[in-house]
């Protein structure tokens, strides 16, 4: 691998910036509503139903969020699996915003779960059903989230001046970042298959037995569109140079991914004879041509090397990709999901509410990661 | 199947098809009964087919003597009363039952003779399933079979026994009888062979099981006998010497009133609002919390439908844990072993419509509509900072 021996810094500036405080009220507000799911239960912050029982907090903060943050995996898979060591810089901070997002995703199941104090018993091996996918789910997720906070070490560790764990932790890194490989594509296929258990529920445009390949390819590729999204988000906002070049060859693996999605997923429509719900009235097709329409987008715009060349097409092209495979995992879970009649679901003020607040708390543990931290490579 | 073989290692009956056939069970409802007793055995359903073939297998059958200590008959009767009894009385029939004081044909000299016949026939390989407890006051004067005490017939049969299986909370433990005042000294088998220090004619401890129950589930007994025709071992027991399969949880863990226990749904009376509606029978002295066994899992006689006791709203009494059941009050509230739930209890059932409303629709569209202010904002930025990057460029190229 070829330089390793970048240089990282914490970038500085100050902290609470009014956009921080902004944040902070965020926060506070869902934490009311967080608290007041524990004192009076779910009912009354969340439209949670019988018939959906898994809203926003699933669909967005698990399902989506964790695929938003396959932006670690997405990064060591092309670092250290295909050994393009030129991407190396970009891993730590790819690895922060995964490591906050796996790790939301699995606080928000505590406020998701009825049952709270019982879900320790996941990890009793006694009580285990190992025909479970939601079990698989569970531990990969949760063993991930560990295995990222130990590919993260490091950077905590030099902020800390602790040379002797860093060395210790150096030693052992590569078996962490084979887990680090390993389980996300275990645990990102297995939310699409949580879907295959809902059968009939799920529309047809959405339901199909290879569901779980097409959750690990968006996800792999949203993990690629939120690294190069972030990146330059964060260099006009804070200030720091364009890395429109490492970014633009990111960029250019997208397309490949997202084309082996597009005719998996429209094969698989053709030849089960599902397409024909395609013409059927109703919204459902035209959230399918949405979700479309956005991937050929990033397709299109990524595909040519010099529109990719442009931070602007990037930006947006990554925006879409993102979006895509957000929509892509929405309709699949709530809005094409129909349990019945007599079910509604609309997200109620409480539950968006502590989803806003998990995001904002997100951005401000980003915030402060990368001005106290070595998290991004020095500019050179 | 074995109609070729020397018909004297044939213990019981001829084919296994023909008995199905004459008791009117049809193959597919034999296989079902196969694979409901592997699950209950909790062994993978791969095995179903080493199951089956042990079940078919009428060689090599294990004899069986059934002893009746201080007991009611019970756990034979619910055994025998099960409904589909053709296929438990023929695994009955399939265990060489050489000997059971209720089953048994012959009576008086006879009966005792077959006994002593199969002792000495099967000497260190029958099983041992002995019904009801030990009265050890007054040398066990209390319970006599054939004028001797259970003591006297421990001692003559037990250190010939392969295993000893104790059926029942009297055997286990000392079921009813041992209820204060006790007056009869009662105590269950593995107490009372310790106490009468028997042990297996060679010296080493006589392997003892014990299926608590009042009665005993009859799928225990069969299954723990199929665990042992199969896989020609003792399945693993607890510190109580019960099969962890069956045992190996708390009622409470499976019951399917738990949910209203955690979310504080309680009948406080019997017939009230909350017992009406199947809430969480705690309140009433159930002893689900601190009892181990497998009702939930497999319910109670066998007519489906969530009939077992607390299935059809009577709190568990706690028939299989020594110490609770026929010790404890029935109104005595159990001590909860798991966690419990947290003081805050919210409301039982939330009303909302679930669709989307006025103050959801507005808060949804204040989130998209500010995504999109800070993506497009970043966009401007970013245009920028590219038309300087491109204009700083055409300026180096121009020098």
């Amino acid at each position: 691998m070829t330089n390793m021996t970048e240089v990282y810094r914490p970038i500085g500036g100050r902290l609470l910036t009014r956009h921080f405080y902004f944040l902070a009220v965020l926060v506070l507000i869902g934490a009311y509503f967080t608290l007041r799911r524990f004192i009076f239960g779910i009912g009354d912050v969340s439209n949670l139903s019988d018939g959906f029982p898994w809203g926003i907090w699933i669909t967005y903060d698990v399902v989506s969020g964790t695929a938003i943050a396959c932006g670690g995996y997405a990064m060591a898979l092309l670092v250290y699996i295909f050994n393009r060591g030129q991407f190396h810089a970009m891993i730590r901070v790819a690895l922060l915003a995964s490591a906050f997002g796996y790790t939301l995703a699995g606080a928000s199941i505590l406020v998701d779960v009825g049952r709270y104090w019982q879900l320790y018993n996941v990890f009793l091996p006694q009580y285990m059903n190992l025909n479970s996918v939601m079990l698989e789910v569970a531990l990969c997720v949760t063993l991930y989230t560990l295995v990222l906070w130990i590919e993260f070490s490091p950077a905590i560790l030099e902020a800390m001046r602790a040379k002797r764990a860093l060395r210790f932790v150096r030693h052992a890194l590569f078996f962490f970042i084979g887990l680090g490989i390993l389980l996300p594509t275990m645990h990102q296929s297995s939310l699409g298959s949580l879907l295959i258990i809902a059968g009939h529920k799920v529309h047809p445009l959405w339901q199909t037995p290879i569901i779980p390949l097409l959750f690990l390819i968006t996800a792999i590729a949203m993990g690629y569109g939120i690294v190069v999204f972030e990146s330059l988000y964060a260099a006009v906002n804070l200030g720091r140079r364009l890395e429109t070049d490492l970014l633009s060859r990111i960029g250019a693996i997208i397309p490949w991914l997202l084309s082996v999605y597009l005719i998996i997923r429209l094969g698989e429509l053709a030849i089960s004879g599902d397409s024909v719900y395609l013409w059927q009235p109703g919204l459902e097709p035209w959230l399918f041509i949405t979700e479309i329409a956005l991937f050929l987008y990033a397709i299109w715009i990524l595909f040519d090397a010099k529109k990719r060349q442009r931070p602007t097409q990037l930006f947006w092209s990554a925006l879409a990709v993102v979006l895509a495979g957000t929509l892509y995992r929405f309709d699949a879970f709530l809005i094409a999901y129909n349990p019945g009649p007599g079910w509604h679901y609309f997200p109620a003020v409480g539950e968006m509410m502590i989803t806003l607040a998990i995001i904002a708390f997100e951005v401000m543990a980003y915030l402060f990661f990368v001005k106290k931290t070595p998290i991004l490579a020095a500019d050179s | 199947m074995n109609a070729a073989r020397d018909p004297a290692s044939i213990e019981i009956g001829p084919r296994l098809a023909d008995q199905l056939a004459l008791r009117g069970v049809s193959r597919r409802g034999f296989m079902q009964f196969a694979l409901g007793l592997t699950a209950a055995m909790g062994l993978p359903f791969g095995m179903s087919q080493q199951v089956l073939a042990a079940i078919e297998d009428t060689t090599g059958r294990p004899a069986v003597i059934w002893l009746h200590f201080q007991e009611c008959t019970g756990c034979t009767e619910s055994l025998l009363r099960a409904t589909h009894p053709t296929v438990e009385s023929l695994i009955l029939d399939l265990i060489s039952l050489d000997y059971s004081e209720t089953l048994l044909a012959a009576a008086g000299h006879q009966a005792e003779q077959a006994l002593a016949d199969s002792i000495e026939r099967n000497k260190g390989r029958f099983i041992l399933v002995i019904e009801g407890s030990v009265p050890m006051r007054d040398g066990g004067i209390y319970c006599k079979v054939a004028g001797k005490t259970p003591q006297q017939m421990l001692h003559e049969i037990a250190p010939h026994a392969a295993a000893v299986v104790a059926i029942g909370s009297c055997a286990s433990w000392g079921g009813v009888q041992s209820a204060a005042p006790n007056p009869t000294g009662a105590v269950g088998i593995p107490e009372a062979l310790q106490r009468e220090g028997i042990t297996r004619t060679d010296g080493a401890a006589l392997p003892v099981i014990t299926l608590p129950g009042c009665p005993a589930s009859p799928y225990n007994l069969l299954s723990t006998v199929l665990y042992y025709l199969t896989l020609q071992k003792l399945p693993a027991l607890d510190a109580k010497g019960r099969p962890l399969f069956a045992y190996g949880r708390l009622i409470h863990d499976n019951c399917e009133r738990r949910p209203h226990f955690d979310a504080g749904r309680f009948a406080e009376q019997f017939g009230d609002d909350g017992h009406r509606q199947g809430w969480c029978l705690y309140k009433l002295g159930c002893k689900g919390p601190e009892t181990h066994a497998n009702c939930p899992a497999i319910e109670f006689g066998d007519v489906g439908g969530n009939t077992w006791p607390v299935g059809i709203g009577h709190p568990c009494f706690g028939c299989t844990e020594q110490g609770v059941g026929f010790h404890k009050a029935l109104h005595e509230q159990a001590e909860v072993e798991s966690v419990t739930p947290p003081a805050f209890f919210p409301e039982v059932f939330a009303e909302h419509p679930g669709g989307a409303t006025l103050a959801g629709a507005a808060v949804a569209g204040a989130i998209g509509g500010g995504a999109l202010v800070y993506a497009v904002s970043a966009g401007q930025k970013l245009k920028a900072a590219e038309a300087a990057e491109s204009s700083a460029a055409a300026e180096s190229e121009a020098r």
